[in-house]
């Protein structure tokens, strides 16, 4: 680890006047689960690390005047998934729960998990996040990589685990900087990007802006979340995807399903909502959504197999957010 | 002449008895120290610069940066890495950077400057058409048998090929398989290391190994000493699994720069470097073709085999293939993949557990071809069984049977129940080991005021070895196992030999045993004038010594003690490896069994029961022992289900080298584990055996039994990942 400065702002505007506006000369530390790793190998080496942890604002879970949720960046994971407000978005309390590691929960942050780095073994070591204009993944061991969103040199996937669950449930992100008060509140699913080069990075944040809140809108409907995961222990999963539902009168009046773990950003599949809505969910219909998710698939010469994971997950997702059993793991 | 022996099952007090370890308070509080904790005064921290490229020469390292990095004392280029070398791995420690802390060390290994020209490189071992293209391959030997042997005219090659292709014309059933395991890595949760002191002209080093008695001399070799000047230590090991019988270079390097700054240097690899050199098991991959007759007993096999040990060729020896069951006629021909990896080290039973997954597997596809429960297959075919014998298994099958409820949860293979996308399957395999006792001498001392304590330079892996060098001690002298003292783990004590092979529970009863008879022999001389009778006729019992069934006629430990006068009676007892003897002996058995259960939408597979039947002769602690086999069953498992080395063809690197994304199996995916230890008195009577690596051996082919069960389509290569699950059920239904 290279050696670095380090700072502990105590309010959002403190931090953000410590972030430096060139990439990488600055990283903002929170759980510290991805960070200290990447640190530690020297996949990022910035002259000076913000710890958020102390930012008491940026802490805890509170209803908001419209029926919503307000989620500091800074709450970790279990404060999360104990919360009463929380209860309401099966989807996220699911999601938590897949990451089946106490020590992930209790030390890793809500705004960690969503700004966490690529998932990428090119990228964590070493090779950058494009490896090699992407033809390294492309050609090579690409197996977790991108089956959507891989046409470019991106072929890393995202590897939140519920920021699908939040752009399913309409989510927006609260974002700070860089002068002091300016604050945008941006989509969740317009918060991530693909990047292009090598000084883009996976989210619209710029070097001096931070992640303060996620808000919810009111839960209305249905949601669920599912993760094919290889083992039970603390791994990423294969594919995940999570499912927000409408559902009246039996059948889906609107839908928002949005895949995990299959493309450089969370991917929003526009083709499975569209196949579910103004249908019950059933078996054979959450499986046509999960058909119609991965139609334009496009995988890697490694990684077909996630084109039928991330079937099942879509399927899976849409069933549990229904309350329906899935029929598997 | 004291002749030597175990005492009787219904005699015994504290062998046989399930203690818990001396020394798991200790361990489970963080208070005993592994190399990883050893901190010195004045200590250097070292870290090392790993070559990026699977394969390259060495232009150039300049080191003048690095060497001005603040905090750095000393740098090294290895002597291997010198300009003009080749290198031949990805993850081969090149320059050495010792320097005030961590911080400092690692600045200091980023600031060397390494131009390298990177060469062709091959690192795929399954592909084998591939690396014969490249020029990648080597014999790796073979061997055929007949029961029919060639005439005198004959030539022997064209011979054994009528001669099998006769057999298969002849058999009933015929079956053709493909099966594989890919290179794990050992994977120490303590990685390799030291912390190495230069003493004007001796050394202590800490050492996380499994052979202290046998590493002091490879740092004497190097550093121009003899291996009286060395001390090395290793109290407790985080994990070692056959990688670490030796100093390592980076250890030697690690005493030459004490020696070159006069400051103790600790050098422990880092996760990537333990992953990517400090120890692999090979890769195994075979084409079989068996014929069997209409009751499943296989009469000939004709396999070919490839795999690799690194850039050296090799891979899983073909004298174990097949496995146990071993037909009258058979021809396998292996063949060695070179890949730029880094060689492979001994893993928990060198080449069975492979092997196994590479032959019997096939015997499992033959009861699925045939339509029969694969156990009556097993059964049939233990006739040609090897290693222990065929009753013995036959045995522990049926008990292995009973516990797993095989009769009640068999179905043809892929014809069972379906829950959803659930289905379930059972699978089983058998294997031996021989478990012979190593070398060992033990210093007893026993005090004139009833102290004892004993020396011996063995090691504890974590598997109980101080519980067992107490408890056979207590026992010989009637004492409970909080009277003796039992010290281990440096290289000054008299020598053991390295823990490996399954080899420490035999040594060190042995050594024990023979030291303790050997000192109550002498007490009893003593005693036997104040009791009035003969020193044969008395025993050693409840912290007394008595006339054998008379306990009014006794003299307590302690003041039977006195009678050694002023000095402490010390006695040096030995056992020489191979030497027969009473107390240990080689050669078990062992049976086990895998219920799972597969999602046939995502390929994944969780674990159900697995049951594990073992004999491993006499038991001297039953809880230590049945925990080397929930441990080796959990290894199996992970090799089974989870781990494997990743190999990059587009850049040589190993890409999973991180526990990140090198996955084993976690607490969630083991499901139920059932112990059976098979010790009936005719096994018992045959004495100690080890039983470290015998249950490490059957679990995956047992596993990819069950799947195969299961599914009814076979998951040809390990780890059963959920990718290679659905591209089996593609091709099944393709």
């Amino acid at each position: 680890m290279k050696n670095f400065e380090y700072a502990a702002p105590r309010t959002e505007s403190e931090a953000v006047a410590l972030l430096s506006d060139q990439p990488g000369h600055t990283e903002i530390l929170a759980g510290g689960t991805d960070l200290v790793g990447l640190m530690k190998k020297m996949v990022v080496q910035p002259e000076r690390v913000v710890y958020i942890g102390g930012v008491p604002s940026m802490k805890g879970v509170a209803p908001t005047a419209d029926g919503g949720v307000r989620i500091g960046a800074g709450t970790t994971l279990d404060e999360v998934l104990d919360s009463p407000y929380v209860q309401a978005y099966p989807g996220i309390t699911q999601a938590i729960r897949g990451i089946n590691s106490m020590q992930l929960q209790c030390q890793g942050t809500f705004g960690g998990d969503i700004c966490q780095r690529a998932r990428c073994w090119f990228f964590r070591n070493g090779h950058g996040l494009l490896a090699d204009g992407g033809r390294i993944a492309a050609d090579g061991a690409g197996e977790l990589h991108a089956i959507f969103g891989n046409r470019g040199s991106a072929r890393f996937v995202n590897g939140s685990r519920i920021a699908p669950a939040l752009i399913a449930l309409g989510a927006e992100a609260r974002v700070i900087g860089p002068a002091e008060g300016e604050e945008h509140l941006i989509p969740l699913d317009a918060f991530f990007r693909t990047p292009r080069h090598e000084r883009e990075r996976e989210t619209v944040l710029e070097p001096n802006q931070l992640l303060t809140h996620v808000v919810l809108p009111p839960a209305s409907g249905h949601s669920g979340a599912y993760e094919v995961r290889h083992g039970e222990g603390p791994d990423y999963p294969l594919a995940a995807s999570a499912a927000s539902l409408d559902i009246r009168g039996g059948v889906v009046r609107d839908a928002r399903v949005v895949l995990g773990q299959v493309a450089p950003i969370p991917w929003v599949s526009q083709a499975a909502a569209d196949a579910i809505r103004g249908l019950a969910v059933s078996e054979a219909t959450a499986e046509a959504a999960g058909d119609a998710a991965v139609a334009d698939a496009t995988p890697l010469s490694q990684n077909e197999y996630k084109v039928q994971l991330a079937k099942v997950a879509v399927k899976r997702a849409i069933l549990l957010a229904a309350g329906l059993e899935t029929g598997g793991f | 002449m004291v002749e030597y022996y175990w005492p009787k099952r219904e005699d015994s007090e504290v062998i046989g008895k399930p203690l818990n370890r001396l020394d798991g308070i200790e361990k489970t509080t963080g208070a005993a120290k592994y190399t990883y904790d050893i901190n010195l005064k004045k200590q250097l921290v070292a870290h090392a610069l790993g070559c990026p490229h699977a394969h390259c020469k060495i232009v150039s390292i300049d080191t003048s940066a690095a060497e001005k990095t603040p905090g750095v004392v000393h740098v090294e280029v290895l002597p291997h890495a010198a300009p003009g070398s080749e290198i031949k791995w990805q993850g081969e420690l090149l320059v050495i950077v010792a320097a005030e802390s961590e911080g400092a060390a690692a600045e200091g290994v980023k600031n060397l400057e390494v131009k390298y020209e990177k060469l062709p490189f091959w690192v795929d071992a399954e592909d084998l058409a591939g690396a014969e293209a490249a020029g990648q391959t080597a014999k790796a030997g073979g061997k055929a048998e007949t029961e029919k042997e060639p005439g005198d005219d004959d030539d022997e090659d064209e011979f054994i090929d009528a001669e099998i292709e006769r057999l298969f014309k002849q058999s009933k059933h015929v079956l053709e398989g493909y099966y594989g395991i890919d290179a794990i890595t050992h994977c120490c949760l303590e990685p390799h290391g030291s912390n190495v002191t230069w003493n004007d002209g001796s050394v202590t080093a800490y050492l996380s190994t499994q052979n202290v008695s046998g590493t002091d001399d490879g740092f004497a070799r190097d550093l121009e000493l003899t291996a009286d000047d060395v001390e090395v230590i290793c109290q407790y090991i985080g994990g070692g699994f056959g990688s670490k019988f030796a100093p390592d270079y980076w250890g030697i390097a690690a005493a030459r720069i004490s020696k070159a700054t006069g400051r103790p240097v600790k050098l422990m690899l880092s996760r990537d470097q333990e992953l990517k050199i400090a120890g692999n098991r090979p890769a195994g991959y075979i084409k079989v073709r068996l014929g069997a007759d209409d009751n499943g007993l296989v009469h000939v096999w004709d396999s070919q085999q490839w795999g690799t040990s690194g850039d050296n060729g090799g891979g899983v020896s073909h004298g174990v293939i097949p496995y146990v069951l071993v037909p009258k006629n058979y021809r396998r021909v292996a063949t060695g993949v070179k890949t730029n990896t880094a060689r492979s080290r001994a893993w928990r039973a060198p080449n069975h557990p492979q092997a196994c997954a590479m032959s019997q597997t096939a015997y499992d596809d033959l009861a699925r071809i045939m339509g029969k429960d694969s156990y009556d297959v097993f059964m049939t075919n233990l006739v040609n069984a090897q290693g222990a014998k065929p009753e013995v298994y036959a045995e522990e099958m049926k008990v292995g049977a009973k516990l797993i409820d095989w009769k009640a949860k068999w179905h043809p293979h892929g014809k069972g129940a379906r829950r959803g996308s659930i289905v379930d399957g059972l699978g089983m395999a058998l294997h031996t080991w021989g478990g012979t006792a190593n070398t060992s001498s033990c210093l007893l001392k026993i005090y004139p005021d009833g102290g004892v304590e004993s020396f011996c330079g063995t090691q504890d892996l974590g598997t109980g070895t101080r519980t067992v060098c107490a408890q056979v001690l207590a026992e010989t002298l009637g004492l409970k196992v909080n009277q003796v003292k039992v010290n281990i783990g440096t290289s000054k004590y008299p020598n053991s030999g390295a823990s490996g092979g399954s080899t420490t529970v035999g040594a060190v009863s042995e050594s024990h045993r023979r030291a303790a008879q050997d000192a109550i022999a002498s007490i009893f001389e003593k005693a036997a004038a104040q009791l009035e009778c003969d020193a044969g006729d008395l025993e050693a019992k409840g912290g007394k010594i008595q006339v054998k069934g008379d306990a009014t006629r006794s003299l307590e430990w302690k003041k039977a003690c006195t009678l050694l006068g002023m000095k402490p009676l010390e006695v040096t007892s030995s056992y020489e490896r191979g030497a027969p003897s009473p107390l240990s002996n080689s050669g078990v058995g062992g049976v086990q069994m895998a219920h799972v259960e597969v999602d046939t939408e995502t390929g994944v597979i969780k674990m159900k029961t697995f049951v594990a039947v073992q004999d491993q002769g006499l038991v001297i602690n039953p809880k230590t022992c049945k925990s080397q086999i929930y441990g080796a069953v959990i290894m199996g498992i992970a090799a089974a289900l989870y781990e494997h080395r990743i190999m990059d063809n587009a850049t040589g690197a190993f890409v999973n080298a991180e526990l990140s994304e090198y996955k084993l199996a976690r607490l969630g995916d083991i499901g139920d584990i059932i112990v059976e230890l098979y010790e009936p008195e005719s096994e018992r009577s045959r004495g100690v055996i080890g039983n470290g690596e015998p249950p490490a051996i059957s679990p995956i082919a047992a596993i990819a039994n069950a799947v195969c069960n299961a599914l009814g389509t076979r998951v040809p290569v390990a780890p059963f990942t959920p990718k290679r699950v659905l591209e089996a059920l593609k091709n099944a239904r393709a």
